[in-house]
């Protein structure tokens, strides 16, 4: 079974550093080192290192890039200022999102598409096809191998990555990425952009560069409480912060309307599944998502049936009790009708009704501490 | 892993700690470590009846959801009431503050199929990482 997980360039310092390793999108991963509250908690007071290497990296460049990329996503790339990111669904043609992800505006015809681990294969895929399809000229590399990438995060990151590099980190704005060649030694891209609720930033770099910087930065970090954190930490850190998982609130057969993704998909323009998108939004969405909080101690889990007057009316998609809120809450799609914040349903454990109320997303937000 | 020579074991990871006619249980130092920080334990009432072997309940942790079974048959005579505000007991002392439920045993002799320490902590050796 586990000969064909992939291993990601720290895959030894996992293994080193005690981590639990776990299959995950077909590749071996670490669910934790130490505990996920105390790595979530790590991430929330102070800082956490994050091996996402395992995230794929599409490149698009160019005559016919920015064209193509404006078409493949919701969102508007070729809109971006020079150093912008953005996050975007990719829709199939009928609304369904065929993956989640930032693109990184590298140039005005040089684009990098940064894709879920799990998807991958099938982003590569479905990119290649429609560019094809669209008869764009545009160049389509997949860089996942080359490129590593680790992720900076909480409210420690940039005091201990700013002193490391020459370039002005501090001045460096949400979603927007600089180039260093500084960084112990080697070049990366570093954006601040993140899936933990927290200030931070992530960091591409070779791969063959990683093992070392990684190992710098813990080093250095660590008098500011630097840490690894591992996939179940940053599951709960996106969970609370309520950004969307594939496969859980997103998926074929979700769409971005209904995934309350509504804001990132640009009406002004053309885009694969806008017909689909704007029929549904005439017509009336049939499920919606919301936060719902449990009236008593229990685990709401991916799947579980939300109940309204004793009828299944919805899902689950993700849900726990929120470390850092304490209490167990869930994301769930629902009928619009029952989407309401202070609507009274019920999310069903073992057969046993348990009372839960829509409440406002997100369940955790920094600038509220 | 610790694994109290006082103690008797089932294949499941729960352990056993008789005196007399009663049963106290819980889940071992390992089966906590394997689950990773516990957020949420459902017991039987006091009352319930369990069977050895079949489920008496369920123990979840951020990442996952396991049934917890009965080493031995018999009625529910009192329940650890600490671990429905603080289920992180399980983790800390599994075999002290950590205890699940007290059972009156129905039938003596199904201790002697519950496992030894030793042989305990073999099975844990090589199903461990």
């Amino acid at each position: 079974m586990d000969q064909a997980l992939k291993h990601t360039p720290l895959y030894d310092l996992h293994v080193e550093l005690g981590g639990r390793m776990v299959g995950f999108g077909g590749w071996e991963m670490p669910i934790q080192y130490t505990s996920i509250l105390a790595e979530h908690q790590a991430v929330r007071q102070r800082a956490g290192l994050f091996d996402v290497s395992h995230m794929g990296e599409i490149e698009v460049q160019g005559p016919g890039a920015a064209e193509l990329v404006d078409q493949l996503v919701t969102n508007w790339p070729s809109q971006l200022p020079p150093g912008g990111v953005l996050y975007t669904p990719m829709c199939h043609p009928d609304g369904g999102i065929v993956d989640d992800l930032l693109v990184y505006k590298l140039d005005e015809d040089r684009f990098l598409l940064v894709v879920n681990a799990g998807t991958t294969e099938k982003d590569v895929n479905w990119v290649t096809s429609q560019a094809k399809r669209l008869g764009s000229p545009a160049t389509i590399t997949d860089r996942s191998p080359q490129i590593a990438q680790l992720a900076l995060q909480g409210p420690k990151a940039e005091a201990i990555l700013a002193p490391l590099l020459a370039a002005d980190l501090g001045a460096l704005a949400f979603f927007h990425w600089l180039k260093v060649d500084d960084l112990f030694g080697h070049c990366a891209l570093i954006s601040r952009t993140g899936y933990t609720g927290e200030d931070g930033f992530e960091i591409y770099l070779e791969s063959t560069a990683v093992d070392q910087v990684a190992r710098a930065l813990l080093r250095h970090g660590q008098s500011a409480g630097l840490q690894m954190v591992g996939l179940g930490a940053r599951d709960s850190l996106r969970f609370e912060a309520c950004l969307p998982l594939y496969g859980q609130e997103i998926s074929d057969s979700i769409t971005p309307l209904e995934a309350a993704l509504g804001v990132f998909v640009k009406w002004d323009k053309a885009f694969i599944g806008k017909e689909a998108l704007a029929s549904a939004k005439e017509h009336g969405l049939s499920r919606c998502l919301v936060g719902l909080r449990l009236s008593q101690r229990a685990v709401p889990r991916h799947g579980y049936d939300v109940v309204a007057n004793g009828q299944i009316v919805g899902q689950v998609t993700s849900g726990m009790i929120a470390p850092t809120v304490g209490q167990p809450v869930a994301l769930a799609l629902v009928p619009p009708e029952l989407s309401q914040v202070g609507t009274q349903l019920a999310v069903r454990i073992r057969e046993q009704d348990i009372a839960a109320e829509v409440v406002k997303r997100p369940f955790y937000r920094r600038d509220q501490r | 892993m610790d694994v109290p020579k006082s103690l008797l074991y089932t294949h499941d990871h729960e352990w056993v700690q008789i005196k007399g006619q009663v049963g106290r249980v819980g889940i071992t130092a390992f089966a906590q470590d394997q689950l990773g920080d516990i957020v949420f334990v459902e017991l039987p009432k006091v009352g319930a009846s369990v069977t050895a072997g079949a489920a008496f309940g369920v123990v979840e942790s951020v990442k996952s959801m396991s049934d917890l079974y009965a080493p031995v048959s018999g009625q529910v005579l009192a329940v650890n009431a600490l671990l429905a505000d603080q289920p992180e007991q399980v983790n800390r002392d599994p075999y002290g503050e950590g205890w699940m439920i007290e059972v009156q045993l129905a039938d003596a002799s199904e201790v002697d199929a519950l496992i030894s320490p030793e042989a305990y902590a073999d099975s844990t050796q090589s199903a461990g990482h």
